[in-house]
């Protein structure tokens, strides 16, 4: 009995996290379908709901209603297993996320490890969406998109080294907590510049949105996925990138902790000023789409290769000797 | 020349005026409409779907000469006419068939009554193709809902003419 109980708390404790993450998941698509549309001087989705808010909803409805279609000569079980192993990968790095001194789900020793790791399996969902599919598009879109996440890790993995060696410490709290004095945005920019311009790429965004870009590819690994399968995928993508945001707002913005640490502002939870700092780079994320156009895959592989790994790998240098030098390496 | 260029392109210069541009563009006045709601204003000249007129005193102004049926270049119209009791040359048949129809105006033009119209309403799309094969009650039935505004657009675009 005491077993059953303990169970059910940690249920409900994943469900209380699992359930606001995929409602402003929902969010953000109207989100980012809106800032899109105004920058284009478009009205966006209004109608569902108060300023079209519903509109996810609405689409999410369409899609269960929608048929499955499984392609004869794709592989079934992998077809089917993909979209659920995008979306599940996209969920589970949540727990990690502190939304407070206290407010995480998982408080373990190697948060930023875990959601590397994660993060990096999150490939395999579209390579198995992409082979099972057994069609060419899918699969040159799925081998565009392998390439580009695998070379785009490597430059935030460097980039992650940065902050720790700040830090000192792999827990994501400790991380946020190193930053009460200063956010590491200010002595750390050009880090969280390429931080921002990995996570793009990490997250399929525009410009980086080569795996499904429509003009060459249809729509990439997502070409043979119908009905709620391409939404799983498509929830699993909006989930990735809220998750970017997040660790961008902790690793560089300081997390949960208030702009200024004066009478007003620290009144607010924690949590709201995480969620506004994510809003904030989300936003930006929608920004770009609308402005920039798609990169060419040369040019792509070039940017992640020959630009952001030798520019961060000689940051990671330069931190170090200044800590070094000035003796402020943190203690282990 | 050549360290501006490199300058420009480290501190990203022209990706930052975009995203400035775009922040500016954000604010500005909106170009489209949320069309069911409010509809973009239409030109007296508009030509869409089609109307019979009557006279103020309910007499169909029709006299069944056959211009528009001649001049229809695609051939959507199909009129049969016949003396009705009082000696007066009426249709017995006053088709059109609006999938045929190229909506280019002729009928209107070449009627000499002005009883063929084409009125502002351009949102008659139907989920059968039956239901596009107008006939005469439903071409006078068009004229008597829409009256007011076809006689309003008739007179204001008569300096023209």
């Amino acid at each position: 009995m005491e077993y059953i109980n303990l169970v059910f708390e940690e249920v409900y404790k994943i469900l209380f996290l699992l359930v606001p993450v995929l409602v402003s998941v929902a969010m953000i698509v109207w989100l980012d379908r809106r800032v899109w549309a105004f920058v284009q001087k478009r009205q966006g989705p209004n109608v569902v709901g108060p300023f079209g808010l519903l509109q996810s909803l609405a689409d999410a409805l369409k899609y269960i209603f929608k048929e499955i279609i499984i392609p004869a000569s794709s592989n079934k079980i992998i077809f089917i297993l993909a979209p659920i192993i995008t979306m599940t990968l996209a969920l589970i790095a949540w727990a990690v996320i502190p939304f407070g001194e206290e407010q995480v789900l998982a408080n373990i020793n190697v948060g930023i490890l875990y959601i590397f790791a994660v993060s990096s399996l999150g490939v395999y969902g579209i390579i198995m969406g992409g082979w099972a599919s057994n069609s060419k598009y899918p699969f040159l879109g799925s081998i565009r998109s392998a390439a580009q996440m695998v070379s785009y890790e490597v430059s935030i993995g460097i980039i992650i080294i940065n902050v720790l060696l700040c830090v000192g410490s792999l827990n994501l709290s400790d991380i946020v907590l190193a930053q009460e004095n200063i956010w590491f945005i200010i002595p750390l920019f050009p880090m969280f510049v390429i931080f921002f311009i990995s996570a793009l790429a990490e997250t399929n965004r525009p410009p980086f949105d080569l795996p499904e870009a429509e003009a060459e590819l249809v729509a990439g690994y997502q070409t043979e996925y119908s009905g709620m399968m391409y939404a799983m995928f498509w929830l699993g993508e909006y989930a990735n990138i809220l998750l970017m945001c997040a660790l961008g707002s902790i690793l560089f913005l300081g997390g949960w902790l208030s702009p200024i640490d004066l009478y007003p502002f620290n009144l607010i939870p924690g949590a709201i000023w995480l969620v506004i700092k994510i809003l904030l780079l989300f936003i930006l994320f929608a920004l770009v789409k609308a402005v920039v156009p798609r990169y060419r895959y040369d040019q792509l592989m070039r940017l992640g290769w020959k630009i952001f790994l030798p520019f961060s790998l000689t940051y990671v240098v330069l931190t170090a000797s200044y800590l070094f030098y000035f003796n402020l390496l943190p203690s282990l | 020349m050549k360290i501006t260029r490199f300058l420009k392109t480290i501190l990203m210069v022209d990706f930052v005026t975009g995203l400035l541009i775009a922040l500016r563009e954000m604010f500005k006045t909106k170009k489209t409409i949320n069309y069911p709601f409010e509809k973009g204003k239409i030109s007296p000249r508009f030509r869409g779907e089609h109307a019979l007129r009557r006279y103020p005193n309910g007499e169909e102004r029709c006299i069944a000469c056959k211009l528009c049926e001649a001049v229809c270049p695609a051939q959507a119209i199909t009129i049969e006419s016949a003396e009705r009791s009082d000696g007066s040359r009426k249709t017995t048949r006053y088709d059109i068939d609006m999938m045929k129809c190229i909506y280019c105006g002729l009928c209107e033009e070449s009627c000499p009554v002005d009883a063929i119209v084409q009125g502002p309403n351009f949102e008659f799309s139907t989920e059968t193709r039956e239901e596009l094969y107008y006939t005469k009650e439903k071409l006078l039935d068009n004229g008597d809902r829409w009256e007011n505004i076809l006689a309003a657009n008739i007179k204001s675009d008569n300096p023209y003419r």
